[in-house]
């Protein structure tokens, strides 16, 4: 039932006592990074002052934006030649952020996603299809190593090509996969258009669903589709990726993994912690990674905590769903998109005027991304083949900022409401 | 030389109306319309009585509108007609971007709009040859 039975069950209090240690470790580690060390002198912390997670609250969060100006190496804690592997957000135009791992940073990584997979039942007879995307994207690489030290047989598939994946499913009879939920939707409509049912052709019995929010309804749908069990996980790549807190089979909450991180739930505007099963963002200290520590890290993603203990006997508390953001990203087919990204692409033409607006919509479980954009009236002349260009060099320009195509629309000017106050730039119509 | 408002819209209901609306109110008659569209959006190319207003009208209310000097060509409207304008053309390799046409009064007169990319030098070969090409005023007294 454990993969790790004693650090999993561990009573609150000696875990308590394993956080400390582990938090002294990674407060003396920080000090080797540009960016804490600076940090702790600019705000007059004693470094030997922080003893235990209640310490914590004297550190002022670390935010994405840091990690930005931190970029390439005010976050590594250890000398580059140390550092084995390193994971970067994608985007050109703006600066990325980039995380550093040693071995052994890999090695308790890899351990989490064995332990969670292990915790929804997959062992190593299964056969595990990973339909993430490999590469500087965590989803893929992080569940792939995981699948292999648990012992699974893993299909290192990657994401897409829906008729490959298909003949895979059949042919291998894929036990466990790994997949976005907004695929897992999709696909069963291509899987029945090729006259299979997902039920009764396949041999799918745990799907593990990553990458992106999805409701409780989406879920039991897709457990309905499959006729599998469907476990949510929750990662970013900033803090590791896919298994920073994964659910077990009482399927009611994600058991976030304790021994690697220090959780706060913080109201985003005090940044004061918020009262159990109130919804706050998730705040991650890293207290068992070597080459990038990250102290009170905003996530920006919103969930509640839930602190009773979970039926399966694991210690370790749970956070509820995902129940949004605090800034304006958002997730489309698994990418994380800000709308600064496709604004750059949209402002450095200039025959784009100043308005636009990002509409996302969910038509026969395929997700569509419609980009708005008003022209301007002086650089319009009067040819259409040369707006239709435009409107094409948008989509490519897009894609290359932020991976998928949407499909441009130009409109009018005028014709997209004049932004008042705070801008809604993004019109999420999908039934998460 | 002629003129032509060309109008950026997009594809939706009350574009077409709007425009004929506010030309009609302002007294602008519309000679010629056409219309192409891709992608969700449009332009629609018109020929009106008083282009200079007609695009001042329209730019105040916000439409992406250019004026466009085209080639206004008369024909006789018979079999034949638009022929000789094309067979003129392409003797001197002269390649049509755009064209729509109008009849002025049936059996006798059509008049041909062109957009070329090198409109003086068609302007030149269609006088050589002998046809009748209006200016904007004109077209406005047809």
């Amino acid at each position: 039932m454990y993969w790790e039975k004693q650090l999993e069950t561990i009573p609150r209090e000696e875990l308590s006592l394993l956080q400390a240690e582990r938090l002294k470790k990674t407060i003396a580690n920080a000090q080797r990074t540009s960016f804490y060390r600076r940090l702790f002198s600019h705000n007059k912390i004693d470094p030997e002052k922080i003893k235990s997670p209640e310490d914590l609250k004297f550190i002022p969060p670390t935010t994405k934006v840091d990690l930005r100006e931190g970029f390439p190496f005010g976050f590594l804690a250890v000398p580059l030649e140390e550092a084995v592997r390193l994971h970067s957000s994608s985007g050109t135009t703006g600066t990325p952020t980039v995380i550093y791992y040693t071995a052994s940073d890999l090695d308790r990584w890899t351990n989490q996603v064995a332990r969670s997979m292990y915790a929804v039942g997959m062992r190593k007879n299964d056969v595990f299809q990973n339909m993430m995307s490999y590469g500087l994207f965590t989803g893929g690489l992080g569940m792939h190593y995981g699948a292999e030290r648990l012992g699974a047989l893993t299909i290192p598939i990657g994401a897409g090509n829906s008729k490959r994946q298909i003949w895979f499913l059949k042919f291998f009879k894929s036990t466990a996969i790994h997949i976005i939920p907004s695929y897992a939707l999709l696909l069963a409509q291509l899987i029945k258009a090729e006259d299979l049912d997902p039920r009764q052709d396949f041999n799918i019995r745990i799907m593990l669903l990553g990458a992106e929010p999805h409701s409780e309804e989406t879920r039991r749908r897709i457990e309905e589709i499959y006729g599998a069990k469907a476990y949510n996980s929750y990662g970013l790549s900033e803090v590791n990726g896919p298994g920073v807190a994964f659910e077990c089979v009482f399927q009611e909450g994600m058991h976030l993994w304790e021994d690697y991180y220090i959780l706060e739930i913080l109201n985003p505007q005090t940044l004061s912690p918020t009262p159990p099963g109130e919804v706050g963002e998730i705040v991650l200290t890293t207290i068992y990674r070597d080459a990038t520590p990250l102290i009170r890290y905003r996530t920006g993603d919103l969930a509640s905590l839930l602190e009773e203990p979970c039926p399966c006997g694991r210690t370790h508390r749970r956070i509820s769903r995902i129940q949004g953001r605090t800034d304006d990203m958002f997730i489309f087919r698994g990418v994380n998109i800000f709308p600064m990204q496709i604004e750059k692409v949209l402002m450095s033409n200039p025959e784009v005027g100043n308005n636009y607006r990002i509409i996302l919509e969910r038509e026969d479980y395929r997700d569509k991304m419609i980009v708005e954009v008003e022209i301007k009236p002086e650089l319009f002349l009067g040819d259409l083949q040369k707006l239709a260009r435009l409107r094409e060099r948008i989509q490519s320009e897009l894609h290359s900022e932020i991976l998928v195509t949407p499909e441009v629309i130009l409109v009018e000017p005028g014709s997209i409401p004049a932004p008042e106050g705070k801008v809604q730039r993004v019109i999420d119509h999908r039934q998460l | 030389m002629a003129r032509q408002l060309s109008i950026f819209a997009e594809n939706k209901p009350g574009r077409i109306e709007k425009i004929t609306r506010l030309l009609s109110q302002e007294g602008i008659n519309i000679r010629a319309i056409t219309i192409s569209s891709a992608n969700g959006f449009g332009v629609i190319k018109i020929l009106a009585s008083e282009p200079q207003k007609a695009f001042e009208v329209l730019r105040n209310h916000n439409f992406p509108v250019y004026l466009q000097e085209v080639i206004a060509v008369v024909m006789n409207d018979e079999p034949g007609g638009l022929h000789r304008v094309a067979q003129a053309l392409a003797e001197n390799q002269i390649n049509i971007e755009d064209a729509y046409g109008f009849v002025i009064k049936s059996g006798e007169k059509a008049v041909l709009v062109i957009q070329v990319e090198n409109q003086p030098q068609a302007h030149n070969i269609l006088e050589r040859n002998g046809f009748q090409l209006l200016t904007d005023e004109e077209i406005y007294q047809l």
